[in-house]
Parts: structure tokens; C-alpha cells; sequence
């Protein structure tokens, strides 16, 4: 048995939960509606996350390109997404929704900022 | 030059000049062409879009898209529908000053590539955004070293840069962008070692403290301050102390964490230097300027918004703002003028910090954007002159309230000359 203390992040009233793990059983005090139960329960048994960063781009008016996931990953995914993007490179020009990684931790990293190519000269 | 005697100086007409081109002048600039006005918007950067452009986490267009969208994402959206609206801009264009000639004509004084104008308009929209508060501001002193930059700054270079500014972090102050530049530092293998806040509750939203510091195990020293920065030639160590109930810090419980960077995190206040040389009304509350229902200032014509009038947690209100102050400009140039009104106050009652606009008319639909002074929880938000009131969880200094009022509520208002903002406890 485990019992852990929680920050609900459903919506600003930030319930304080108490949640107590018992084997695949959980239970959950604290808070003030269902969601509370459901944000619980996804966080004790697959905490997931969003991951956002930045992938060099060549020849772009920018020197970067923001991405994120495009649905949110295990915790546990989150380096070994940051390593990959740490190893690429892009071309401009690049668009929003252009895939940057394809599959990889069950989704697509996919570009979130518009980079136009610089001709030069 | 033109010649001997001659002046370079250039004049142009306009019915509104929009000076900022972030999502607050943006949006301002979009509302004016879709009014009919001809509008003129103003840039110091190279590019349009501001703050939102180096923004790359969820969290944007909420309200406004009704979609969570990265920051980016947003502002292109909203640039994009900018270029369709065929709004003349100027970019890397300086406003050295502001005229207010008389009701009707205004000039700005523009330093442009092109080089110097002098722009004359009816109304202005101001919508030149915040500025990050700075080390010297919050007390903090030491050596004057390199490797202390505010989160803003951090979030330019590795954002759009993609240059990381340090590898052993302290972040002082825990507000949004602080939590989220400790997270954006961690990601990319830097080692924050704490976010230092003076206050005993963070700054940010809870949802912040959760996915910016617990995830990647960053202490957050709550009721702590950054005593003093030391380093020779780059930041090698901060002096941390414990503070009381008053903000003074506790003798004795001084401690050192070694590190190369600081980022301060201590808030913004509203860009305003440009009216306060007109002698535009500024409530200290918000530190920028007082305003009636249109968002226009104590100089008739001149409009504000975005974090140039208060600062917003999200952008969505920016835009909202921005589009009031398009609408109140339409107004005055349609009108020769805003039609004068008796002006209802709104006051601020038990709990309220700041509430903007100041004055409104209680004719029309008013948006009310309001901070409370200290955390509560269970509470009612009240103006009982207009029999309002809504029952909320919790209410937080970092949570702006908005209310938005219809004409219907102030058919029976208990009062002619304000109403009143406050927070109760539920019994």
C-alpha cells in the first residue's frame, strides 16, 4: 500500500488529493469532482506528458523551429524524445503541423512554428 | 536630405496608429481595417508577433480559438488573418514620442528604416506590452557578473536561438514563465537546482508547479530570497536566506547553492514611459494607465491594451483587449469623439487588488478583469450593486477573475455612481 499527496491540474481549483494505492485499487480523497478521481488515476498508473523543445533549422529566417508531441507521451518517453530531437536538423522552409519525428512513443513530433527559407545569394 | 533647409521629415494621415505589433496590437490593428479605419501599426522588432513567438508551450487561444495552441501556433494564426485584412506596418520602426495636439489630431514621432516620420492620427491604440522586472528592482545584490538573465530573456535565447544559456540553474521567483524556463532548462540537460520565491505560496499556477518542477524533481524553496549573487567573472554561487511573515530576511539561516546562472523570474510591469510623458492618469494598482469601458486613457483618443494596460495571464484576454480598444477608437473617430458619459467607478472591495477598467458606462456589455491581494478558498465573487455573484473553488493572486457584465445587470443597480468588486468567504 502507497499513499500519495496530489495536485489536481484539471482546472484552477487545484484540489490538495490524498490517493491511496493498493495494488491495482485506487482510492482517491480530496476532491471536490469526478475529474479529480480520473486525473488521479491516469497519474498513479501512466503519467503523461506533453514534450516541447526546440530543432535547428538550416536556411530559415529563424534559427529554430518549436515542436511538440502531438498527443501526450508516458513521462517516462520524455528523454529519449529529447535525445533524438537533440541529434536533427531541418531545411526550411518548414510549416506548422509538418512531422518532425514520426513515430516514436506511439505519436509524431510535429512542428508548432513557421520557418521560411532564406534565399541567398 | 533633401537639400539645405530643407526637412526629411515625412507626414502621414491616419485614422489610428496601432503602436505594438503583439497579440494585443494585432488583434487591435485586424478590428480597426474590419471597422473601415485606416490603420497604421508599428513594430520595433524585426518582426511582427511578439512575445508568443519564442512561447512554444500549450496554453494559448483557450477562450479565443477555443483550442489549447503553443504559442507560436497562436500568433501565426492571428498574423495570418493580419495580412488578409491588408493593414499597413512598418517594422524596426522606433516611436521616439507622442504629441497630443488636440481631441482630434495626435502625432507620433516614428524613427523608421525609411527614416523619419511624423504620424498623424485621430486615435492611437497602445499596446506596447510589459517589461520584465530586473534584479536591481527586487533587491537582489552581489558581484555584477555575466550568466544573470531574466526568464524572458533565457526563453529568446533558447527558443528562437537555440542557445542554452547556462548548465547549473537558480531561478528566482516562481510566476509562470519561471516554471516554465526551470522546466525548459531541465529538458535540455541543464541542472536547475531550485526556484527561490520570497512569498509562501508559488507564484504560478499549481498545474505549473506539478508539470514544470515535480516532474524533473526541482526543489522549490518557498519563503526563501536570493540574498546576494557571487561570482568573479560568471556567476559561481548564490546566497540564499530564509525569510519571516514580513519579507525580512531571518538572520543566520543564510545557505550557498553553488551554481553558473540566475534567471529572474519577478514579474512584469506595463510598458508605459511613452504615455506618462503626456501626462496620461497611471493607477499604481496596475501600473498602467486608468481607463474607461472603451479602454481609452485620461487623454481623449488615446486608447491601451494588452500588457501595456494591465498584465494578463493568458493571451486570449491581450486580444479581447485589443479588440475593445479597435472598437472604442472606431467609436471616437465615427464620433468625432467618445459620446461623454456619466461615469459609473468600479471600486475595489474585501480582497480585490486591482481591477481594471476603472470607469464604465452601464449601458453596454463591460469585460471586468480583476486580482485578488491573497489566496482564499470557498468564496463568493460579489459586486452587490449589480446582484452578481459567482461561487469559486479558490481564487489566487495568479489568477486573474474575469467577469463579464450585460446590460441587463445594471437594470437594477442599488447605486448610480459605482459598483464594487469583492470576495466573501462561504459561510
Amino acid at each position: 500500500m502507497k499513499e500519495l499527496e496530489l495536485y489536481c491540474i484539471m482546472c484552477p481549483a487545484s484540489c490538495t488529493l490524498r490517493v491511496i494505492v493498493k495494488d491495482r485499487e485506487i482510492q482517491v480523497y480530496g476532491n471536490q469532482c469526478p475529474r479529480g478521481v480520473e486525473y488521479a488515476k491516469q497519474e498513479v498508473l501512466e503519467p503523461r506528458r506533453h514534450v516541447m523543445s526546440v530543432v535547428r533549422v538550416k536556411n530559415g529566417d529563424m534559427p529554430t523551429v518549436s515542436v511538440v508531441t502531438r498527443s501526450p507521451v508516458p513521462k517516462d518517453c520524455i528523454w529519449r524524445i529529447m535525445e533524438q530531437l537533440a541529434k536533427i536538423e531541418l531545411e526550411a522552409p518548414v510549416e506548422i503541423g509538418d512531422v518532425v519525428i514520426r513515430d516514436i512513443c506511439g505519436t509524431d513530433i510535429i512542428a508548432t512554428r513557421r520557418v521560411k527559407r532564406i534565399e541567398l545569394l | 536630405m533633401e537639400g539645405k533647409g530643407e526637412c526629411a521629415v515625412k507626414t502621414l494621415y491616419y485614422d489610428t496608429v496601432v503602436i505594438g505589433g503583439g497579440p494585443a496590437g494585432i488583434a487591435a490593428a485586424i478590428k480597426t481595417r474590419e471597422k473601415g479605419l485606416k490603420t497604421l501599426l508599428i513594430e520595433n522588432r524585426d518582426v511582427l508577433g511578439g512575445i508568443p513567438l519564442q512561447c512554444i508551450h500549450p496554453g494559448f487561444g483557450i477562450h479565443y480559438y477555443k483550442q489549447d495552441l503553443t504559442g507560436t501556433e497562436f500568433i501565426t494564426r492571428l498574423l495570418d488573418k493580419l495580412v488578409e485584412s491588408k493593414t499597413e506596418y512598418l517594422t524596426k520602426t522606433y516611436v521616439h514620442s507622442i504629441e497630443y495636439i488636440d481631441y482630434n489630431d495626435k502625432v507620433v514621432n516614428v524613427i523608421s528604416p525609411s527614416g523619419v516620420l511624423e504620424v498623424h492620427a485621430e486615435t492611437i491604440i497602445y499596446a506596447t506590452g510589459a517589461r520584465e522586472r530586473h534584479i536591481f528592482e527586487i533587491g537582489v545584490y552581489g558581484d555584477r557578473v555575466d550568466g544573470v538573465y531574466t526568464a524572458g530573456e533565457a526563453q529568446t535565447l533558447m527558443d528562437i536561438f537555440g542557445v542554452l544559456p547556462g548548465r547549473e540553474v537558480v531561478v528566482i521567483g516562481s510566476g509562470d514563465v519561471g516554471l516554465i524556463m526551470a522546466r525548459r532548462f531541465a529538458l535540455e540537460g541543464a541542472r536547475v537546482k531550485a526556484v527561490v520565491e520570497i512569498l509562501p505560496y508559488p507564484g504560478g499556477l499549481m498545474r505549473n508547479v506539478v508539470q514544470c518542477l515535480r516532474d524533473y524533481d526541482i526543489p522549490l524553496l518557498l519563503g526563501h530570497t536570493v540574498v546576494k549573487i557571487i561570482g568573479k567573472k560568471r556567476v559561481e554561487k548564490v546566497i540564499v536566506a530564509k525569510v519571516d511573515e514580513n519579507l525580512k530576511i531571518i538572520p543566520g539561516t543564510e545557505f550557498e547553492i553553488p551554481c553558473d546562472t540566475v534567471i529572474v523570474s519577478a514579474g512584469l510591469r506595463p510598458n508605459i514611459d511613452l504615455l506618462e510623458k503626456i501626462g496620461v492618469v497611471i493607477d499604481p494598482a496596475t501600473g498602467g494607465p486608468v481607463v474607461n469601458e472603451y479602454l481609452e486613457t485620461s487623454k481623449p483618443g488615446i486608447f491601451v491594451a494588452g500588457n501595456a494596460l494591465v498584465i494578463n495571464d493568458l493571451v486570449d484576454y491581450a486580444v479581447e483587449q485589443g479588440e475593445r480598444a479597435a472598437e472604442g477608437a472606431h467609436k471616437f473617430v465615427e464620433n468625432n469623439g467618445l459620446p461623454s458619459e456619466k461615469w459609473i467607478r468600479v471600486v475595489k472591495g474585501r480582497n480585490i487588488r486591482l481591477i481594471v477598467p476603472h470607469y464604465i458606462s452601464g449601458k453596454r456589455e463591460v469585460v471586468l478583469y480583476a486580482r485578488v491581494s491573497q489566496p482564499e478558498k470557498n468564496v463568493y465573487i460579489e459586486i452587490p450593486e449589480v446582484n452578481y455573484r459567482v461561487f469559486s473553488y479558490g481564487v489566487r493572486p495568479s489568477e486573474m477573475i474575469r467577469i463579464k457584465l450585460k446590460p441587463e445587470h445594471f437594470k437594477k443597480m442599488s447605486s448610480d455612481d459605482k459598483i464594487t468588486i469583492q470576495v466573501t468567504p462561504r459561510q
